[in-house]
């Protein structure tokens, strides 16, 4: 590397300096020059103004480590207590002090799925409309306002599903679901039992409201990082749009999909206030009805920790925040290799 | 085969030169199909957010008079008041979780972009990610455990900025990070070779020329946290007096929508609403600002 | 003696260690043995020696009361004592944590919550009386609701699920035209009315009582869960066909049917504030030393069945003189002046004898070593 310590003003000439060097002509080679500047030529200050800035990111890292040291702290007393039990069992009883998360569990893994089956196929299809079917003057705006529904707040959502949507579902669409797939066998299982208004499946359609936005963005942008040799080959053959979106664009985008679906999901699995609203805070037991009332692990957290009286309570709740933890990183962690090895550096727009 | 007389006339065929069998009509009936399911998916999702933002305002718009702004509210089931210590909370959490989050966004972003090689940047890259993947709920877990039950030992509205602070760091560290990186190598390669040293370099050339962009992720990460609710509900508890005091509970925008969504009062419904719309615009609006600007390029 | 990026982080965090230690001690810090922050981050105290601002949470069920009893409050002393409801189990577990300066709860603590406070013993301190309602939403029904010991436990238990059950129509006979499932709410926090409501329901119902029990939170058979009183308000008043049970004035201020209750006695009997005070009648002779007691399902013609006393709850000794002064006098005031209020919002006044016995707790509250009431 070419570029050495920088010398003090007034010695021009005193040394031999070493050749000036064009500047690094990519942003491929950047990186590399960037390492080596980093590693040479640092004056004294410089050795503490690193310090300081790794000091600051160090403060993430502490956090981080605190947070995870704290919650196992405070949870240790449910798990030696129950065991593996506390994710089998489904009865919560802060009287006789049986916890068991299971149908938190089973609430947030329903919720989330009904969210991402609602808004994968929008969120694709959307995305399809601003990346390939729409000129920019249509697609922009679209694109645009779907991004907004990532900037409203999730008590908005909450306030909107708790007076508009579910009244809206339980008068009209969920009636409507029982008297038609209601009644075919098995699958209409789905959609049985009394219609309350407050359910696992008005807080699955809520959840995929607020993860639209993230689906469609993460996918917008994966679908233009498919290089245009791909379409051109097909269309050259023939094809017609759909043909070359359904055998060229998606298959080579399909990965990256996956991944804009898993953010999503990690979105919605760590959703509280719009869900607690709408899916009934119930811990009646698992049913494979949509329309019994429900409860998330978000939820229950948010219910019940300021209140959590006895120390076991307190332990089962901070153990039920542990396991969130646990999940909600396991999948933003794998969505984010899908994303990550498909698309370089996603926009500092999308919400994640 | 003889060019037909349109073609030689450069005028369309009435008829294609063979005929489409069922085949190909086949394909173009899929082909229709899926534009109009893709055409209406896009308006589905463009639709809903119209829907939301309009009854937002057909709701909220009739709870905003100057009392709403101004006066704090009343008693369980009279109607009047407004929720003025709730947008002063909001805006002073904010302040402090500014104060705490900016120093630290910006530092690692500047650690990450300028000086970040080996192991150690990995795993801060890595807890950032993790950190932004956080269900804010155990954000609130966390500062409650540590502000609320011992440090400070009561709810307050440090703990509920310290909890908004968390929320922000990943935001803006991976934004800036983002910016910085952006910056051509040229200018930092222009500054060293005049003799200036590294930190100068960064702090006199690179981040002024970055400074639109960093403004932007700051106003992100405000924006996020603005409409947080959960982590609040653990931290700050709420506060129907107008308090500045920081080691006192403090109201926040967000939970009193919450607690006026569900009482029983319809005057506090609207009041909700009302707030609600505030909060859309707020956040709406810092949220378009940032997106104006970057459409321009981050420089 | 160039430092490299690897050792950079080492020194980087040792930088970050000390200056959050500096932080650390020049900021407020609770110590572990109760006292308050620095007097130096509150506001200026009205009186010397006193202070401006207080901070309670708990109960639901009377924060009707209390939101009117502190505006007053403010309005006559210039202390603003900030309330905020999430619930009487939040409110017994912030003053066992110590992280407010009084706790409101229906439920007295049980004598095991007593052991973990951190703050030593614990007094309660009753303000008033109130009454569990059953409140409906029945569209179309125009009569009042009766139901009887038998019926709301089978409802609650989730044995009667339809409006015109049989068990139902028989006290109510207009409800056999309707034909719709009843949605049953409850709370889904920790609860003080939830207490009163199972405590009736535990006594009344061995059923309940075996399956169930009687706690600020228990395992529900059934049902939706709203958040406080105002949250299974407004589940009853969203959902048609919906059941719950609420402090009397949120269901009058919801405007909600209330229903009538079969007594001990035998009689239907409506809640109000006669009845509540019915209730309560007789147990200024029998209630015990530390003012922990239950008044469901109580002795009287006219007695109404389910209905309890509401607690503050604050430590007896105190170490911030300031913050001990001020709750006094709030205390002192609350069960004096403050019952006015209470007729108005559908809470009984405290029978004589109980002031009485609270005023003698309130003068037992000591800082650092001084008793705190009177002090200034």
């Amino acid at each position: 590397m070419a570029y050495g310590a920088p010398e003090p003003p007034g010695q021009e000439g005193a040394g031999a300096r070493p050749p000036l060097r064009t500047p690094a002509p990519g942003r491929a080679e950047a990186p590399a020059a960037r390492g080596a500047l980093a590693r040479s030529g640092l004056v004294s200050a410089d050795r503490w103004f690193v310090a300081a800035t790794a000091g600051l990111a160090a403060g993430a890292v502490l956090t981080f480590a605190a947070l995870v040291a704290l919650l196992v702290a405070y949870a240790a007393p449910a798990v030696v207590r129950f065991g593996l039990g506390f994710l089998t069992t489904t009865v919560w009883d802060p009287v006789f002090e049986r916890f068991g998360a299971a149908h938190l569990i089973y609430g947030t893994l329903v919720t989330s799925a009904v969210a991402l089956l609602i808004a994968t196929p929008l969120g694709v299809g959307a995305a399809l409309f601003v990346a390939e079917y729409a000129p920019r003057w249509l697609g922009d705006p679209v694109s645009f306002l779907v991004e907004l529904l990532a900037v409203i707040p999730s008590i908005i959502y909450g306030l909107w599903g708790f007076f508009v949507l579910a009244p809206f579902m339980r008068a009209v669409v969920e009636p409507f679901l029982q008297s038609s797939i209601g009644q075919v066998p098995i699958i209409g299982a789905l959609f049985s039992g009394p219609i309350l208004g407050r359910d696992l499946l008005i807080g699955g359609v809520i959840l995929s409201i607020m993860i639209l936005p993230t689906i469609m963005a993460i996918t917008r942008e994966v679908l233009r990082a498919v290089p245009d040799t791909q379409r051109e080959g097909m269309l050259a053959l023939g094809s017609t749009k759909w043909e070359v979106i359904r055998y060229a664009v998606l298959p080579y985008a399909q990965g990256g999909i996956a991944g804009a679906a898993g953010l999503g999901l990690a979105r919605a699995l760590g959703e509280t206030m719009a869900v607690t609203m709408v899916v009934g805070n119930s811990s009646s037991a698992i049913s494979p009805s949509l329309f019994t009332p429900g409860y998330t692990m978000a939820s229950a957290i948010a219910n019940q920790f300021t209140e959590a009286d006895k120390e076991i309570y307190f332990s089962a709740i901070v153990a039920v925040a542990l396991a969130l933890l646990l999940v909600s990183t396991l999948v933003n962690l794998l969505a984010r290799l899908l994303v990550w090895r498909f698309v370089r550096g996603v926009g500092t727009d999308v919400a994640a | 085969m003889a060019i037909p007389l349109q073609v030689a006339r450069r005028q369309p065929l009435r008829r294609p030169l063979s005929a489409p069998g069922p085949r190909e009509w086949q394909r173009r009936a899929v082909d229709g199909v899926a534009t109009a399911l893709v055409t209406a998916a896009a308006l589905l999702g463009s639709g809903v957010l119209l829907l939301i933002l309009g009854y937002v305002v057909w709701q909220g718009a009739p709870a905003l008079n100057l009392a709403f702004f101004t006066e704090r509210p009343l008693p369980y089931g009279e109607v009047g008041g407004g929720v003025a210590p709730a947008i002063l909370g909001t805006l002073l959490m904010l302040l402090v979780a500014a104060l705490i989050s900016v120093p630290l966004g910006i530092g690692t972003a500047i650690y990450l972009a300028e000086f970040g090689r080996g192991h150690f940047a990995r795993l801060v890259r890595l807890v950032i990610d993790l950190l932004a993947g956080l269900p804010s709920i155990v954000v609130g877990v966390f500062v409650w455990a540590l502000l609320v039950r011992h440090v400070v030992g009561q709810y307050s509205g440090l703990a509920g900025a310290v909890a908004l602070a968390i929320i922000m760091v990943p935001i803006m560290t991976r934004t800036v990070e983002e910016i910085l990186r952006l910056v051509p190598s040229a200018l930092r390669e222009g500054a060293l070779a005049l003799g200036v040293p590294r930190w100068r370099t960064i702090l006199g050339v690179v981040l002024p020329t970055a400074r639109v962009g960093v403004i932007t992720g700051v106003v992100l990460s405000l924006a996020r946290a603005g409409g947080e609710t959960a982590p609040l509900l653990l931290t700050a508890l709420g506060n129907q007096f107008f308090s500045f005091n920081l080691f006192e509970p403090m109201a926040a925008l967000p939970v009193q929508i919450y607690t006026y969504a569900v009482s029983p009062y319809e005057d506090w419904h609207t009041k909700a609403w009302g707030s609600a719309l505030i909060l859309v615009l707020v956040i709406g609006c810092l949220s378009l600002l940032t997106r104006a600007v970057t459409r321009r390029g981050p420089f | 003696m160039i430092a490299s990026s690897q050792q950079a982080p080492a020194l980087g965090a040792a930088l970050l260690a000390v200056t959050l230690l500096a932080v650390a001690a020049c900021g407020p810090v609770k110590t572990p043995t109760g006292g308050a922050p620095a007097q130096g981050s509150q506001p200026g105290p009205a009186r010397a020696g006193e202070a401006r601002t207080l901070t309670g949470a708990g109960a639901t069920f009377p924060a009707v009361l209390y939101s009117k009893w502190f505006n007053e409050y403010d309005k006559a002393t210039g202390v603003q004592v900030n309330y905020q409801s999430i619930g009487s189990g939040g409110g017994i577990k912030s003053i066992a944590d110590q992280t407010v300066d009084f706790g409101a709860s229906d439920a007295p603590l049980t004598d095991e919550q007593l052991k973990g406070t951190k703050g030593g013993a614990l007094l309660h301190i009753p303000m008033t009386l109130g009454s569990v309602v059953v409140t409906y939403n029945l569209p179309g029904f125009n009569e009042t609701l009766r139901l009887t010991p038998e019926t709301l436990a089978g409802i609650y238990l989730g044995e009667i699920t339809k409006w015109n059950d049989p068990r139902l129509t028989a006290d109510n006979p207009a409800l056999a035209a309707v034909d719709k499932n009843i949605v049953v709410a409850h709370r889904s926090d920790g609860s003080g009315t939830t207490a009163i409501f199972t405590d009736y329901l535990s006594t009344v119902s061995p059923a309940w009582k075996e399956r169930v029990g009687s706690s600020t939170s228990v395992n529900w058979p059934v049902g939706l869960g709203g958040k406080g009183n105002e949250g299974v308000a407004g589940e009853v008043r969203q959902n048609q066909y919906a059941i719950g049970y609420v402090e009397l004035i949120y269901a009058l201020q919801n405007k909600l049917g209330v229903a009538q209750l079969k007594n001990k006695a035998g009689k239907f009997v409506e809640p109000s504030v006669a009845s509540t005070t019915a209730a309560a009648a007789g147990v200024v002779n029998t209630i015990p030393d530390d003012l922990r007691v239950s008044i469901v399902d109580a002795p009287g013609e006219d007695a109404y069945p389910i209905a309890g006393f509401t607690y503050q709850l604050v430590y007896q000794n105190m170490t911030d003189r300031a913050k001990a002064a001020t709750l006094a006098k709030l205390l002192w005031w609350e069960i004096h002046d403050g019952q006015q209020y209470c007729a108005d919002l559908g809470y009984a006044p405290l029978p004589e004898g109980i002031v009485q016995k609270a005023e003698g707790k309130i003068k037992a509250i000591t800082a650092g070593g001084q008793p705190a009431f009177g002090a200034s």
